[in-house]
């Protein structure tokens, strides 16, 4: 795409005589993507060409991972078989590891969402070239999670009891259960997420169709459900669009509200607390925003897709995760003042093993990656556009929010009320393995996606670039933007 | 057929009598099927057992003093760990007062013992080994549960039942005394007693009233079924 940097489209305005006004238009289309606009053909080529490409560097990748999930598979059949007492699991630490994956894919699974759905409603235009990439990730997360409350069961066979059908056992599940509920609330914001993402996918699966021969033409021509591009499927398109993206943020709220309830509704001192519904929200909003930037600086590198994600996105985003940096830090710090006020004995105790104990390694090491790292460089421009020192930040986002998911369930499941039953959880490897194997099942998923799916939405980008403009009144460059209709 | 009256099953534990010599655990592995899992697995917090005795200490050596209490499911009227269940396989029993646990429904989610505040609860975390000669004295009247359910104490409800049908089939009222779980019936010192709370004449409802009685973490309002009578200088 090089070769045709300066190409501008023919509608556009020639370039203005004036040297200095000449610059000015230059430097605002270097830095924004919707005043840079290119022939359509070409903006199809950047997102198409990448997903033809499999280097070698992709296919090591994909090794490397699949044996990774493949080893996950290999010790859920193993851990099956012999039963859950090959993990560190323990009295009283009942819930672990899986649970805490379990916890921290779905809370990464609510970026994507919110900054589609969100965003979309609030009209911020420049969330256009991140929304598909977010939109996938939460799809993948979501599954990924999804996972994890079967991988814990310890007959995970029996899965579908949990499932409410009509059945031989004459038995309804209990709605009594957060599980139920959690259930209920994940399959929902799923099957939405799922929804959500593939009609804003349409009219890329149809751009795919028309650019592509053979195979992936048929497979195109499948997926796009035979989209025209007429303005009555626009219509219907856009009206879709907008009812999911008003109706998924209360799912949104509540999915991971729900999650939290898993704990808050027990009677577990350290679990039992009110604030836990919101400071879910925040902190699964929290660790999803920062996944998305970095699986947008992964696809930027390796799809390279530099003309679409620019520095301009990594700041928006940058400034969106500092903005929840701050509410996470307020609403850990109600977590931790309430029960300090009520002095508890159980509380002060997890407290104490907090500051001083055995966990005090891994709470200051969540207390830096999540209060004082983003506070300590998110305000600087200069590390918000740049994007090695944003994906560092956003590493330890993501190290410091499974950390404190980790806090959370094994480390206050130690403690209760009768003291001789208290005890310490030591990680074992069946469990490390399958949560490596999350970990890689997410990126697999994001691998094969990345070669079907463009990730970029083209027609959300053009739409934009339609819109936006740049006005010169006067001796002055004001950008314009129009609103469809 | 005539209707079983309702019940109140309640325990009493005197902790002024118990000396905490583990007669109770032993009656109960060997009542209740209970599988008996290595030395390694118990250091690693993965004992067994449906009773067990908590030790806590008091002062410093040599002016040490041992408390101990024996902690069995405390059958609560309002149990925690019912509602959290997904899948019904904890349930109560509104005629008998007991917390019931269907083994055969359960998929082992373990949130009951996570909201349980007593830990009474057992995680089947292999299947069991019963090794020669245990396995000649399984008792055929209690399942032998596999690995990834849940267990817990029943208050021996297949003795409650074998007392009830036999009482019916004589056509009489059960006699206070006649249903003894395993650990009632092996308290060498009789700390233990069981019997039916609805039942004016009985032990425990006499024993019900004594001023040393209470309830295990009472405040959190599970109305539990066992009822200890406070050890200790209480008596002096």
């Amino acid at each position: 795409m090089s070769e045709r940097q300066h190409d501008r489209p023919i509608w556009r305005h020639p370039m203005p005589k004036d040297e200095d006004l000449a610059h000015q238009i230059e430097h605002e289309r270097e830095q924004h993507l919707l005043l840079d606009p290119r022939y359509p053909l070409h903006i199809d080529e950047g997102v198409l060409d990448p997903m033809y490409r499999q280097g070698r560097l992709f296919w090591l990748v994909c090794v490397i991972v699949g044996g990774l999930v493949a080893a996950w598979g290999a010790t859920w059949l193993v851990q099956m078989f012999y039963g859950l007492g090959i993990t560190g699991l323990k009295r009283p630490v009942m819930w672990a590891l899986y649970i805490v994956n379990f916890v921290y894919f779905i809370g990464v699974g609510h970026a994507g969402t919110f900054i589609s759905a969100a965003l979309r409603v609030l009209k911020v235009e420049w969330r256009r070239p991140i929304s598909r990439a977010a939109e996938t990730l939460t799809v993948f997360a979501l599954i990924t999670a999804a996972m994890f409350p079967i991988v814990h069961l310890g007959r995970s066979w029996k899965f579908y009891w949990l499932l409410p059908y009509p059945n031989e056992r004459q038995i309804w599940p209990s709605y009594h259960s957060p599980l139920l509920w959690d259930l209920t609330a994940i399959l929902t914001y799923l099957s939405c997420s799922i929804l959500f993402a593939y009609i804003a996918l349409l009219p890329d699966f149809a751009m795919a169709r028309d650019h592509t021969i053979g195979w992936r033409h048929t497979l195109y021509d499948i997926l796009s459900l035979g989209w025209r591009g007429t303005e009555r499927e626009w219509g219907n398109q856009e009206t879709a669009l907008n009812v999911f993206s008003f109706g998924i943020i209360p799912v949104m709220f509540s999915v991971h509200t729900i999650v939290s309830w898993d704990f808050a509704m027990t009677l577990q001192p350290g679990w039992h607390s009110t604030v836990f519904g919101p400071y879910f929200v925040i902190g699964a909003l929290f660790s999803g925003v920062a996944a998305v930037i970095m699986v947008m600086a992964i696809a930027r590198k390796g799809m390279r897709l530099e003309y679409f994600l620019r520095p301009e996105h990594f700041d928006g985003m940058a400034k969106f995760l500092l903005l929840l940096s701050f509410a996470w830090d307020y609403f850990y710090f109600n977590d931790v003042l309430v029960p300090w006020y009520g002095q508890d004995p159980v509380e002060k105790t997890i407290f104490a093993l907090l500051t001083g104990g055995y966990v005090s390694p891994i709470f200051y090491l969540m207390i830096f990656s999540n209060v004082i790292l983003p506070a300590a460089t998110l305000w600087s421009k200069r590390v918000r556009t740049s994007i090695p020192a944003l994906f560092v930040v956003c590493l330890f986002v993501q190290i410091g929010m499974y950390l404190e998911r980790y806090i959370i369930v094994p480390v206050t499941l130690g403690q209760n009320y009768l003291p001789f039953d208290w005890g310490v959880y030591t990680l074992y490897l069946p469990e490390s393995l399958i949560t490596v194997g999350a970990f890689a099942l997410v990126a697999f998923l994001y691998l094969i996606a990345s070669r079907f799916i463009p990730l970029i939405p083209v027609w959300e980008v053009y739409e934009g670039q339609v819109l936006q403009g740049l006005r010169r009144i006067g001796r002055a460059l004001v950008k314009t933007r129009a609103e469809p209709d | 057929m005539a209707e079983f009256p309702n019940r109140k099953w309640t325990m009493v534990i005197d902790l002024d009598k118990c000396t905490g010599c583990g007669a109770c655990v032993v009656a109960c592995h060997a009542e209740n099927n209970v599988p008996i899992v290595t030395e390694q697995e118990v250091i690693r917090g993965r004992g067994q057992h449906w009773i067990h005795i908590e030790r806590y200490w008091e002062g410093d050596f040599p002016d040490i003093k041992a408390h101990f209490l024996p902690l069995l499911c405390q059958q609560c009227s309002r149990a925690p760990c019912e509602p959290v269940c997904p899948v019904y396989a904890t349930v109560h029993s509104e005629r008998e007062n007991l917390n019931l646990q269907v083994y055969n429904r359960c998929v082992g989610t373990r949130y009951c013992q996570n909201n349980d505040p007593y830990k009474v609860r057992f995680f089947n975390w292999f299947d069991p080994v019963f090794e020669e000669p245990l396995n000649q004295q399984l008792n055929p009247d209690v399942t032998v549960r596999s690995a990834g359910v849940m267990e817990k104490c029943t208050f021996c409800v297949q003795r409650i039942r074998r007392a009830e049908e036999a009482a019916l089939v004589e056509n009489r009222p059960l006699q206070d005394n006649e249903v003894l779980p395993a650990c009632v019936q092996t308290c060498p010192p009789a700390a233990l007693v069981f019997g039916d709370l609805n039942d004016p004449n009985s032990q425990v409802a006499h024993l019900a009233t004594d001023r040393r009685k209470f309830r295990l973490l009472e405040e959190l309002g599970t109305e539990p079924q066992v009822i200890y009578l406070k050890g200790g200088e209480s008596h002096v």
